[in-house]
């Protein structure tokens, strides 16, 4: 059964009257042609579709971003690779880290490294994929993936979807802050076309710990930003209760970003979010990343190092010149 | 005590740095109850006799303990917050950035400066946590980037000083990117092969820790600062236990690895000079 957010209710009552109307049909309980009525039902489903979905508040784009019905990293990876697709495990160092997934894969003809964090489907899945929040493991194994790429000339695509890096204590005793430093400095220099695309939770150091590429995109209804609304909203509100308040004034939807030169792209979803409609959404981010491939991969590596060093140094607001 | 009869005298620099020593003040440390002057306690490099704790210090202090004769010359002194996403919460931002500037004095969570030590040249990034936390906002990713530059420029070793509570949660977007900023410079420094010391300070946490301050060719901290990614508060919450004595404190993290050494602040201009002179 699908899962209905709080503000799509609308559209659940009236898929629901849409059943209804079939099911009474079916079983001879309405006389008659019912072609009409459903028609007039479909029609509306579409209307008021369209309407939440064209005036979401950042909140509910937040909520979209967590849809349980969500696909997730390796969802993507499949669909794009048409299932060639070679999962690599470990960091060399501690351990496989479940929330970190990566491997080699072909989009078409060309070789691609995938990487990205991994939430679970289910409950026992979502324990042990940690709900999607990497320990330094996964940042180390993310970056030896990486190096691996860079060893062959091969692209890296990675997918971002993180409620956070894990603040556990064996995540600080083994560097959770040295971790992701060393994916910035290392993913800056890398040689080879980095694509990263947002398509969940975007949230803070962890998201940006495998997030510094030539291009990053987000899909329409994510979320990107240096800290959650709800931890935002603790803080500077010092209450949970103002989760809406801090996801406007965080200007973390794509737009936002885009607007404020933060990322590169947006990548626009089928009306009604990435859960309602996976294939179409899969074949459209396959579509970019083949797209944005293709113009990265005639460009020099210093070049794009360089074009990527001058990205990131650029962004920032101040007053004053000296 | 060279350097402290110059603060004591009130140096004159570009930005007419000054430190007044009030005399006939107390100082308590607030982890052994010692007390003694403020004169004395300053005297001592804001560090406890008793027990070593080391009082945080401002960026001021640390230009006036590092720099030969306390002389140094300031870097992108006039660099303000904007306000990129018109926040506003209980405060509104820019309120907030106008109230913190008119308290302490500064213009923002960092100081940037040259100078020398010991006759060599450095820049040296110093972050004050007095400033909202010694939260990183645009302007502190930015002074980092030109202090960077001015190193490569010169050709001199680069010090970042940090003392922070991580991100400008008010700066949003901008302030996570900072992180990514930071980073892309140091590895121009990198590539100019010129050496990079971080020097962290209590506490360094959050954004500041996942970028620049973990990213020295030699991290260095001084006795007990806090240093993590995570604060402890949210640690405990994640694990439902009470942490460790000495949970991601100085000497904690360079067990795990993470430091090269651990400096009292005594020693930390000689040490330093000691370490360029090996690097060159
Ligand atoms: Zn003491």
């Amino acid at each position: 059964m699908a899962i209905y957010l709080d503000f799509e209710e609308p559209i659940k009552e009236l898929k629901e009257q849409l059943e209804k109307t079939r099911e009474l049909s079916e079983k001879d309980q309405i006389k008659g042609d019912i072609s009409s009525r459903t028609k007039e039902l479909e029609g509306l489903i579409e209307e008021t579709t369209k309407e939440i979905f064209t005036n979401l508040t950042p909140w509910q784009r937040v909520q979209l971003s967590r849809h349980p019905e969500r696909p997730y990293t390796l969802s993507y990876i499949e669909a794009i690779t048409d299932g060639n697709f070679v999962e690599l495990h470990g960091d060399r160092t501690v351990k496989d880290d479940k929330a970190m997934v990566g491997g080699f894969g072909m989009i078409g003809d060309q070789s691609v490294m995938l990487i990205g964090q991994q939430k679970g489907v289910n409950t026992k899945m979502r324990q042990f994929r940690n709900f999607g929040m990497a320990n330094p493991e996964g940042y180390r194994k993310a970056l030896r993936l990486m190096k691996l790429a860079e060893k062959f000339n091969k692209p890296v695509v990675t997918f971002i979807d993180t409620p956070g890096a894990f603040p556990g204590l064996e995540a600080e005793e083994r560097g959770q802050g040295e971790a992701i430093a060393r994916n910035l400095f290392e993913m800056i220099n890398l040689r080879v076309p980095i694509i990263c695309i947002i398509i969940g939770e975007g949230a803070s150091g962890g998201a940006l710990g495998i997030g510094i590429g030539d291009r990053v995109l987000m899909l329409e209804n994510t979320w990107y930003s240096v800290i959650s609304p709800e931890s935002c909203s603790s803080i500077l509100w010092r209450s949970w209760d103002y989760k809406k308040e801090a996801s406007s004034a965080l200007k973390l939807t794509s737009e936002d970003m885009l607007s404020n030169g933060l990322i590169d792209g947006i990548i626009n979803k089928p009306l009604g979010g990435a859960h309602t409609d996976p294939d179409a959404i899969f074949g459209i981010v396959k579509k970019e990343i083949q797209a944005h491939l293709g113009k990265l991969m005639k460009t020099k590596a210093d070049k794009r190092i360089d074009q990527r060093i001058k990205k990131f140094s650029a962004m920032g607001v101040f007053e004053g010149k000296k | 005590m060279g350097w402290f009869k110059r603060i004591k005298e009130g140096i004159t620099t570009p930005s007419q740095e000054k430190r007044e020593i009030p005399e006939g003040n107390w100082y308590k440390c607030p982890e052994c109850n010692h007390v003694l002057t403020s004169l004395e306690h300053a005297q001592n490099y804001w560090v406890c006799p008793s027990c070593q704790h080391h009082e945080r210090i401002g960026a001021g202090e640390y230009f006036a303990l590092l720099f030969d004769e306390g002389k140094f010359r300031e870097l992108a002194v006039n660099l303000t917050s904007g306000d990129p996403l018109e926040f506003v919460d209980t405060k509104k931002y820019t309120d907030r950035v106008n109230s913190s500037m008119e308290k302490t004095g500064l213009r923002d969570a960092i100081r940037c400066a040259s100078g020398t030590i010991h006759g060599e040249k450095v820049v040296i990034a110093a972050m004050d946590f007095r400033f909202i936390g010694g939260s990183m906002g645009s302007v502190v990713g930015e002074k980092i980037a030109r202090a960077i530059d001015y190193a490569i420029k010169n050709k001199c070793p680069f010090i970042c000083i940090s003392k922070s509570g991580g991100a400008r949660m008010m700066e949003a977007g901008f302030s996570l990117m900072q992180m990514a900023k930071t980073s892309a410079k140091l590895t121009q420094l990198s590539n100019a092969g010129l050496p990079y010391i971080s020097f962290l300070t209590d506490p360094t946490t959050g954004g500041v820790t996942a970028s620049f301050a973990m990213l020295g060719d030699l991290n260095i901290a001084e006795p007990k600062a806090l240093i993590g990614f995570a604060g402890p508060r949210v640690v405990k919450e994640t694990i439902g236990k009470d942490l460790p004595e000495g949970f991601q404190r100085s000497e904690f993290v360079l067990e795990h690895g993470f430091l090269d050494l651990i400096v009292e602040r005594k020693d930390l201009k000689d040490k330093l000079a000691l370490i360029f002179k090996m690097l060159s």
